[in-house]
C-alpha cells in the first residue's frame, strides 16, 4: 500500500478526463499527424481552429494534419459540443498534448543527434541541430511515443511566438461542400441501404388506437412495417417509397390525443408552480437608506418558445448486426447518446458504436439524437441492412425540442445621483436542457411511445455559474443592492432543451432593455449610463469601441422612423464580451438595415472563424428578434413548414460590421453564443430611440409594433 | 415509365415511378448528393437545380414533368479541382458555416448571373429570396456572388 498522494494532477481542458496523449494525437511515419478531437463540427468551423492549435504547438504545416472524426470507439469522450466550450476544453487539451508531443520528439532527436535540447530547432517536423545534422519527426516516431499519460508540464508557446494561431487558414471543408461532394450524414451511401420513416402522432403523448398495417406492407418497395406500442415506422427500398408508406400509415392511424398545451402567451408560466431560488443577493444598507426618494421603475419582458429550425431535418444511418449496432449521427454528444441508446435497445454499451457525421448547422439540442434512435429501432427490424432515416420537415418542426418560453419581471430604484441603487430581477422558465445521457431517464423521443415506454427524464438547467434559464440573469453591472431570483417550472408541456445561449437571450434582452428605460428616467445617455455601472475594463472597451464604430452621438434621438440602440453582455459573465449597436427603420414592420458589433474572446485562435461566428450569430439573432415563435394551439404544435415558422430572408438581412478586440495574452473563449441577447436588446432600444415605442415581448412582429404605436 | 432525363449532359433512364420528386432521382439514382433535401415543399432552396436556364426546386417537381429536359446540378457546373467562378468565390470569401445551403444558393446565383451578368445587390437578394440560410452567412454569400459576377464579366 502506498501512502503517497494519489489524487491525479489536474490537467488542462479535456486532458483532465482523457489523459493519454495517444488518445489525442498520432505522429505518423508517413509525414502526417492525426488529431482526434472528441468535439465535432456543427457548422461552427471548430476543426479549423483546433488544427491551427496543433500545427502551432507541433511546428508542422497545416497540410500535414488529418482530423479524425469522432466516434465512440476511439475518440476522447469530451461530453457535448455545446455552450461555446470547445476551445476551452478541446483546444486546451490539444495545446498541451501537442506541446508535450513536440518535447518527446525533441528528446528522441537529441539522443539521436547527440546534442542537448537547447541545440535543436523545428520547422515543419524537421528537427535541426545548431551544429548541423537533422532528423524528422517521421524518422523517429513510433507507436510507443505517445503511449503515456499527459503531464501538461511542457509549457505551450507564448502568444508572442504564435505564427499560425490567430491566423485564418482557409477552412478545409468549404471547397468540398460548395462542389456538392458528399459531406453530410444525409449523403451516406452503403450497399443495400434502405430508407426508413416514422409516422408520428398528431400531438405530444397521443396514443395509437388503431392502424392498418397490411395495406402498407403490400406497398411497392416496402421491406418492413414496425408497430411497437404507439410507435409506427416503415422501411423501404427507395426513399420516395418510404415516404409514401409513411403517409399511408399517417392516413390510417387513429390516435387518442391527450396533450394540454398552454395558452399562446409566455405568461402561462407565471401561473404554474415553480422551484424558486435566489441566485444573487447584495445588500448595502447604507445605500438602501438614502435611495427611498429616487425613482422606481418596474417592467415585464417575455419571449415565446423558439425553434432551432436547422436547415436540414435530422437524419441518421444505422445497421444492426447480431445485436450490435453501428450508428452514424450528427448528435452533439455521441457518448451521451450511446449511453442512453444502449439500454433503450437492451444491449451493452460496447454493442453500440456511434460515428459522428456532419449535418446542417446545429444550434443546440435538435432532433439529431432522436433520429439516431429511430434509425436503430428500424435497423433492428431488418438485421444486416443499413437503414437511413430522414426526418421530414414537418416532423422536425413538430418534434424537435425547443427553447423554453420565458418571462422576466424586473424593477429598480435610482439614487439621487442617477445611478441604480437597487435592482431586482425574476426569471420564469422551463428547463433549458434535456439532452440524452444524464442517467435520470430517457430523453429519446421515440422511447416514450414504445409498447414498454421508457420513463421520460426530467428537464432541467445546467448549474450556475453557467446556468440555463438563469444564464446571464445576474447583471455584470455593479449595483449596491440586488436580488436575482430564478423560478424553474418543471414538466414542460412542450418539450424543451438547449438552444444557442439558453436563457441568456431573454435575460440579456430584459437587463439591457431595462437599462435603457432606467437611463431615460435618469436622463443620462444609455452608453454613459452603462459605463457608470461597469468597472470591468474589457466590458468598457467593447462598448466604447462599438460606439466609435457607429459614430454614436450622446443623447441623440431618432427621427420617428430611424433610430439606434445598444445592447451589451458578457456571455455567462465569464466568456465572450459582446457589444452591439443596431439601427432600425420603421416601415410596415421593423427593419434592421445595419448592426455594429465589437467583441472580445480573449485570444482569437482562428480570426476569420470567430468573426464568421459573430456575424452569423448576429443575423440569426435578428431573425429570433423580429420573427420567431413556435406556433401551437391547446392540443398540437401547429407549425409544419417554413411558412409557419418564417426566418430572416436574403431580402431582409442587415449589413453587419464586426470588430474583434484581440487579446492574445488572455485565455481563448468560445464565440458561438453571446450575441443573441445584445442583438435583441439593441433592436428594442433602437425602436424606442426611433419612435418612443417600447416593445417588451419578443418577437417584434408587425402586429405588436402596430399595437404599441396605436 | 420509360422516361429519360438529361442530367449534366448525360442521359439518365429513370427507374422511379412518375410522381417521384426529381430530388430523389438526382440524389439516390444519379448520385448528385449536392442537391439537398431541406423541406420537400419548395420553400428553402437547398435542392435548387437549373432546368432550361431557370432555377427550380427539385423537391417540388415530379420526375415525369422534366422528361426530355436538361437538368444542371451543382456537380455539373464545376468540381473541387475545377470550380465554377461561383464555387471559387465561395471559397475565397469563406462564405459558409455549415455549408448546407451553399449548393442551392450557388445554383440560384448561377441562373441569375447567366441571365443578367450585371445583377446588382437588389437583384441578387431577390434571386436568393427562395434560398434560406440558418447560420446567418448571408453577408459573405452576397459578397461571394458579387465577386463571382465580376469574375464572370471579365
Amino acid at each position: 500500500m502506498t501512502t503517497a498522494n494519489t489524487t491525479p494532477r489536474k490537467l488542462p481542458g479535456s486532458l483532465q478526463t482523457n489523459r493519454s496523449l495517444a488518445t489525442w494525437l498520432s505522429i505518423n511515419r508517413d509525414g502526417t499527424v492525426d488529431m482526434r478531437p472528441g468535439k465535432i463540427e456543427i457548422g461552427q468551423g471548430i476543426l479549423s481552429a483546433l488544427t491551427q492549435i496543433v500545427a502551432e504547438e507541433l511546428d508542422v504545416n497545416l497540410e500535414r494534419i488529418r482530423v479524425v472524426t469522432a466516434d465512440t470507439a476511439h475518440s476522447p469522450n469530451e461530453g457535448t459540443t455545446s455552450g461555446s466550450r470547445s476551445i476551452e476544453e478541446s483546444g486546451m487539451a490539444f495545446r498541451y498534448a501537442a506541446a508535450e508531443a513536440r518535447e518527446l520528439l525533441l528528446a528522441r532527436a537529441g539522443v539521436k543527434l547527440g546534442v542537448s535540447l537547447e541545440q535543436l530547432s523545428v520547422s515543419d517536423g524537421t528537427i535541426t541541430s545548431r551544429g548541423g545534422g537533422s532528423v524528422t519527426y517521421w524518422d523517429i516516431t513510433d507507436a510507443s511515443l505517445l503511449q503515456r499519460e499527459a503531464t501538461a508540464e511542457t509549457a505551450p508557446k507564448s502568444h508572442t511566438q504564435h505564427k499560425i494561431v490567430g491566423g485564418s487558414a482557409p477552412r478545409a471543408d468549404i471547397p468540398r461542400k460548395v462542389s456538392g461532394v458528399p459531406s453530410y450524414v444525409q449523403d451516406m451511401e452503403m450497399p443495400g441501404l434502405l430508407h426508413g420513416r416514422v409516422s408520428r402522432p398528431p400531438s405530444p403523448g397521443a396514443q395509437l388506437v388503431s392502424v392498418e398495417l397490411d395495406e402498407v406492407r403490400a406497398m411497392p418497395g416496402v421491406v418492413a412495417v414496425l408497430r411497437d406500442g404507439s410507435y409506427l415506422g416503415v422501411v423501404a427500398e427507395r426513399e420516395e417509397q418510404a415516404i409514401r408508406a409513411q403517409r399511408r400509415l399517417a392516413r390510417s392511424a387513429k390516435w387518442r390525443e391527450v396533450a394540454k398545451l398552454p395558452e399562446f402567451d409566455p405568461r402561462f408560466l407565471l401561473k404554474l408552480p415553480a422551484k424558486t431560488e435566489v441566485i444573487s443577493e447584495k445588500n448595502d444598507a447604507k445605500v438602501a437608506a438614502i435611495v427611498t426618494k429616487g425613482a422606481t421603475l418596474e417592467a415585464e419582458y417575455s419571449r415565446h418558445f423558439l425553434a432551432h429550425a436547422a436547415l436540414a431535418p435530422s437524419c441518421a444511418v444505422a445497421i444492426c448486426n447480431a445485436g450490435k449496432y453501428t450508428v452514424w449521427s450528427h448528435s452533439q454528444g455521441i457518448y451521451l447518446l450511446r449511453d442512453e441508446m444502449a439500454p433503450a435497445l437492451g444491449v451493452a454499451l460496447e454493442d453500440v458504436v456511434i460515428h459522428h457525421m456532419e449535418s446542417a448547422g446545429c444550434y443546440g439540442h435538435n432532433g439529431a439524437d432522436d433520429v439516431a434512435f429511430d434509425a436503430a429501432l428500424l435497423a433492428r427490424a431488418v438485421p444486416g441492412r443499413p437503414v437511413r432515416v430522414q426526418w421530414m420537415r414537418d416532423e422536425e418542426f413538430m418534434w424537435e425540442p425547443v427553447s423554453s418560453a420565458m418571462v422576466v419581471k424586473t424593477g429598480a430604484t435610482l439614487g439621487k445621483d442617477g445611478n441604480i441603487a437597487s435592482w431586482h430581477f425574476d426569471v420564469w422558465s422551463h428547463g433549458h436542457t434535456s439532452r440524452p445521457g444524464r442517467g435520470t431517464g430517457s430523453n429519446l423521443l421515440s422511447s416514450w411511445y414504445l409498447e414498454k415506454p421508457l420513463q421520460r427524464a426530467p428537464t432541467g438547467n445546467p448549474p450556475m455559474p453557467g446556468g440555463g434559464s438563469h444564464r446571464n440573469a445576474i447583471p455584470l453591472y455593479e449595483f449596491p443592492n440586488q436580488c436575482v431570483t430564478n423560478h424553474l417550472i418543471p414538466d414542460p408541456p412542450i418539450r424543451t432543451s438547449s438552444l444557442r445561449g439558453l436563457g441568456s437571450q431573454t435575460n440579456v434582452f430584459a437587463i439591457e432593455s431595462f437599462m435603457d428605460e432606467l437611463a431615460l428616467a435618469a436622463n443620462i445617455d444609455p452608453i454613459e449610463f452603462r459605463l457608470r455601472h461597469l468597472k470591468d475594463a474589457r466590458a468598457r472597451a467593447v462598448i466604447e469601441k462599438v460606439a466609435a464604430m457607429a459614430g454614436w452621438k450622446a443623447n441623440q434621438k431618432g427621427d420617428g422612423v430611424r433610430g439606434r440602440g445598444i445592447g451589451f453582455a458578457r456571455y455567462k459573465n465569464a466568456a465572450a464580451y459582446v457589444a452591439i449597436i443596431a439601427e432600425v427603420e420603421l416601415a410596415e414592420d421593423v427593419r434592421v438595415p445595419k448592426l455594429w458589433c465589437a467583441f472580445d474572446v480573449g485570444q482569437a485562435i482562428h480570426t476569420d472563424g470567430v468573426i464568421n461566428q459573430m456575424e452569423g450569430g448576429i443575423i440569426q439573432a435578428v431573425s429570433f428578434t423580429l420573427k420567431e415563435a413556435v406556433k401551437y394551439d391547446r392540443e398540437r404544435i401547429t407549425q409544419q413548414s417554413w411558412d409557419d415558422y418564417p426566418i430572416l430572408s436574403f431580402t431582409e438581412v442587415p449589413e453587419v460590421e464586426v470588430a474583434l478586440i484581440n487579446r492574445p495574452e488572455l485565455p481563448p473563449v468560445g464565440a458561438g453564443e453571446g450575441t443573441q441577447g445584445p442583438v435583441s436588446a439593441a433592436i428594442g432600444n433602437a425602436l424606442f430611440n426611433a419612435a418612443n415605442v417600447r416593445l417588451r415581448d419578443l418577437p417584434f412582429t408587425r402586429d405588436r409594433l402596430i399595437a404599441a404605436m396605436a | 415509365m420509360g422516361i429519360t432525363i438529361t442530367i449534366n449532359g448525360h442521359a439518365h433512364a429513370v427507374t422511379a415511378s412518375d410522381e417521384t420528386p426529381l430530388l430523389y432521382v438526382l440524389r439516390n439514382d444519379a448520385g448528385c448528393k449536392g442537391v439537398r433535401y431541406g423541406c420537400g415543399a419548395g420553400q428553402c432552396g437547398t435542392c435548387m437545380v437549373i432546368i432550361d436556364g431557370k432555377p427550380v426546386q427539385s423537391c417540388d417537381v415530379p420526375v415525369s414533368a422534366v422528361a426530355d429536359k436538361s437538368i444542371t446540378t451543382i456537380e455539373g457546373i464545376g468540381t473541387e479541382a475545377h470550380p465554377h467562378p461561383l464555387q471559387r468565390a465561395f471559397v475565397e470569401e469563406q462564405a459558409a458555416q455549415c455549408g448546407y445551403c451553399a449548393t442551392g444558393i450557388i445554383m440560384s446565383a448561377k441562373a441569375l448571373l447567366d441571365a443578367n451578368p450585371n445583377a446588382d445587390d437588389a437583384d441578387i437578394r431577390d434571386a436568393l429570396s427562395k434560398n434560406l440560410c440558418r447560420c446567418g452567412t448571408h453577408q459573405r454569400i452576397l459578397r461571394a456572388v458579387k465577386r463571382a459576377a465580376a469574375e464572370m464579366r471579365k
